[in-house]
């Protein structure tokens, strides 16, 4: 069972509600942290290191003494990290994304693959909880090869969180493909609105089953409510606005430690998705 | 020879694009002939990334001799530059006008990218 945690809206509360509902999930759990540009989970689920990996993608070489400057690889890349000029082959790694199509179509095979350095895979044990963490490394544009690689950490028949980046972008769609099912947290603001609108439009696309969280009830205006209404998506848990929570938050402690009346909130969201999920046998 | 311009039009009344790699075309004058074509750069409008690289690959197809716009970002310059394409900068009004300082050695070459990328 994959649950995925997106937004659109960034700081809505995703890493809130993935560690809190890891953390009441009453059997072992993996959290996949997706959100490689900054992960943040383990902040609050402080744990021991079990194993940190270097991930590598791919990226071309040329032996120019065999390119002839054909332009096979270039018309195939759709990241344009690959030019022919004159009678060779330019790479651009800062644009590549890894796929290795260029070497394969090389009729020369003038292109040589060689590892380059993204960022790292590190897992660590806090409890029942597997946290898996992607940390791309200071400078690399490219975060979805490296969230693909937290991805290949899942162990099948074992529950798993993904805490998806913000935005409904290319690493969104890597970190919550496949998934069983996504909660997508918003706030009641127009932004919220705004960029919840956007996430559901990629959600329907990746034809994925998701639900709503409002995080923040308080704040803003109803009308997240209402889109959630009149386009029948199931709004499964609403937080609210409390100074408390952003304090804890702000101290890495967890919601359901640091404040057990909200304990049932949490609990109550893992058994409505575990309800969501029954049917499908996940 | 072949000069490619980057403008927005379609005649040498046109202005001369400052953007290489997001100029919408390429008007390539030869100069044996004195005569001009215009050529589409249409698709890398809207190009997420790879802009300049794109434009600088078709620069190469096309078999120009030298490039003049008004600016010329790291990836563009890296293509053209291993082409054998000289690089031009001119802050001239129009093509025409461009053409006229090219033509009197008025031009100001390129030595070394302009311009970061525009994806950081």
């Amino acid at each position: 069972m994959i649950l995925a945690i997106a937004s659109g809206k960034g700081g809505t509360g995703k890493t809130t509600l993935a560690v809190n509902l890891a953390s009441v999930w009453g059997a072992p759990v993996q959290l996949l942290d997706c959100d490689v540009e900054e992960p943040n989970a383990h902040l609050f689920l402080p744990g021991r290191t079990l194993r940190e990996e270097v991930c590598a993608i791919p990226i071309p070489q040329v032996d120019a003494a065999l390119c002839d400057g054909c332009g096979a690889c270039s018309r195939l890349c759709a990241f344009h990290a690959i030019a022919v000029a004159g009678a060779t082959a330019l790479v651009f790694p800062e644009l590549c994304h890894g796929c290795g199509g260029c070497a394969m179509i090389c009729p020369r095979h003038a292109l040589r693959e060689m590892p380059h350095r993204i960022g790292v895979v590190a897992t660590c044990q806090a409890g029942p909880i597997t946290l898996v963490q992607g940390k791309l490394d200071i400078g690399v544009p490219t975060a979805t090869p490296l969230i693909r690689a937290v991805r290949r950490q899942l162990r099948p028949g074992m529950a798993a969180i993904l805490d998806a980046p913000p935005g409904a972008s290319c690493p969104v769609v890597a970190a919550v493909r496949g998934a069983d099912l996504v909660l997508l947290v918003t706030e009641p603001t127009p932004f919220g609105l705004h960029d919840l609108t956007l996430a559901v439009e990629m959600l329907r696309q990746l034809a994925t089953p998701f639900g709503v969280v409002i995080n923040r009830i308080g704040i803003g205006d109803d009308r997240v409510h209402a889109f959630c209404d009149r386009e029948e998506i199931p709004l499964l848990a609403e937080i609210p606005d409390d100074r408390a929570i952003a304090e804890a938050y702000c101290r890495g402690d967890l919601i359901v430690e640091a404040l057990p009346r909200y304990r049932s909130l949490f609990e109550d969201l893992r058994d409505k998705v575990a309800e969501i999920l029954k049917p499908a046998g996940v | 020879m072949k000069v490619a311009f980057t403008t927005t039009g379609d005649d040498l009344a046109a202005p001369l694009d400052r953007r290489f790699g997001r100029a919408p075309k390429f008007l390539i004058y030869d100069t044996d002939t004195e005569s001009f074509e215009i050529v589409d750069n249409q698709q890398n409008l809207n190009a997420a990334q790879g802009a300049g690289i794109q434009a600088a690959e078709t620069a190469v197809r096309l078999g120009v001799s030298c490039v003049v716009t008004g600016h010329c970002g790291p990836k563009a310059f890296r293509v053209l530059t291993a082409a054998r394409i000289g690089v031009f900068s001119s802050d001239a009004p129009s093509v025409q006008e461009a053409l006229e300082r090219m033509r009197l050695g008025q031009l100001r070459p390129l030595l070394s990218a302009d311009m970061a990328g525009h994806r950081a």
